[in-house]
């Protein structure tokens, strides 16, 4: 039963993924665009622990746990170019 | 240990309600992402919504594998803390751009002549000293 809840739970998150790039590509201004982005990180690090549930491996919470801090340093490095034409005054 | 042993019975079930409570609150985050009018509204659903789902997700991994491995995994909830501490703070990062930049509201946005005074605070980076806290 988890099997299938599992590939269900992946196949709605990567429908949210869908929406997050089509909003990504399309978004009239830039802060769409990094709006778009920072939820396309926050969706993939669901899949990530998707994928790790649906193989049964503690392996991939690394790799979720990286995205997660990348995800916030790009998306706030993003945020503060664009507030003041600097990232590190 | 009979209560324990039905508890764990009903782990699968845990789960799977938790799994799909946060893949359907995340579906929703990102809808909203794409559906609604102006960036200032667009910013409410990814940021709440889909932090919610995420919560919910982790949640459940946390319980799938403690249960597996008969000890507590702590992996998930320092992921969910730092997503919890984070996302309000890139939320607030990217609406203060979005002002900056002036970014159409749409109608009915309350205090909306507010953004405005905010907008033009941006030039008082080359005015004086008062300009250092940022």
């Amino acid at each position: 039963m988890l099997n299938t809840v599992i590939l269900i739970s992946s196949g709605m998150v990567g429908l949210a993924m869908l929406l997050c790039l089509w909003r990504l590509l399309k978004g009239p201004d830039i802060t769409d665009r990094i709006l778009a982005l920072d939820t396309l990180y926050i969706n993939s690090i669901a899949l990530i622990i998707l994928l790790g549930l649906y193989h049964g491996s503690a392996m991939y919470f690394e790799g979720a746990l990286l995205i997660a801090m990348l995800g916030f340093v790009s998306t706030s490095a993003v945020a503060k170019y664009l507030l003041r034409g600097d990232i590190i005054e | 240990m009979t209560s324990l042993n039905n508890l764990l019975a009903y782990t699968d079930h845990l789960v799977a309600g938790l799994l799909l409570f946060g893949a359907f609150f995340m579906l929703i985050g990102s809808w909203g992402l794409a559906k609604l009018p102006d960036f200032f509204t667009r910013l409410h659903a990814p940021t709440k919504a889909s932090t919610l789902g995420m919560g919910s997700t982790l949640l459940a991994s946390l319980v799938w594998f403690s249960v597996q491995e008969g000890s507590l995994h702590i992996h998930e909830l320092v992921i969910s803390i730092f997503l919890f501490l984070t996302a309000p703070v890139s939320a607030y990062m990217m609406g203060k751009a979005a002002i900056h930049r002036s970014r159409p509201m749409v109608d009915g946005t309350r205090n909306a002549e507010q953004a405005e005074r905010a907008s033009e605070r941006r030039g008082l980076k080359d005015e004086g000293p008062e300009s250092k806290s940022s």
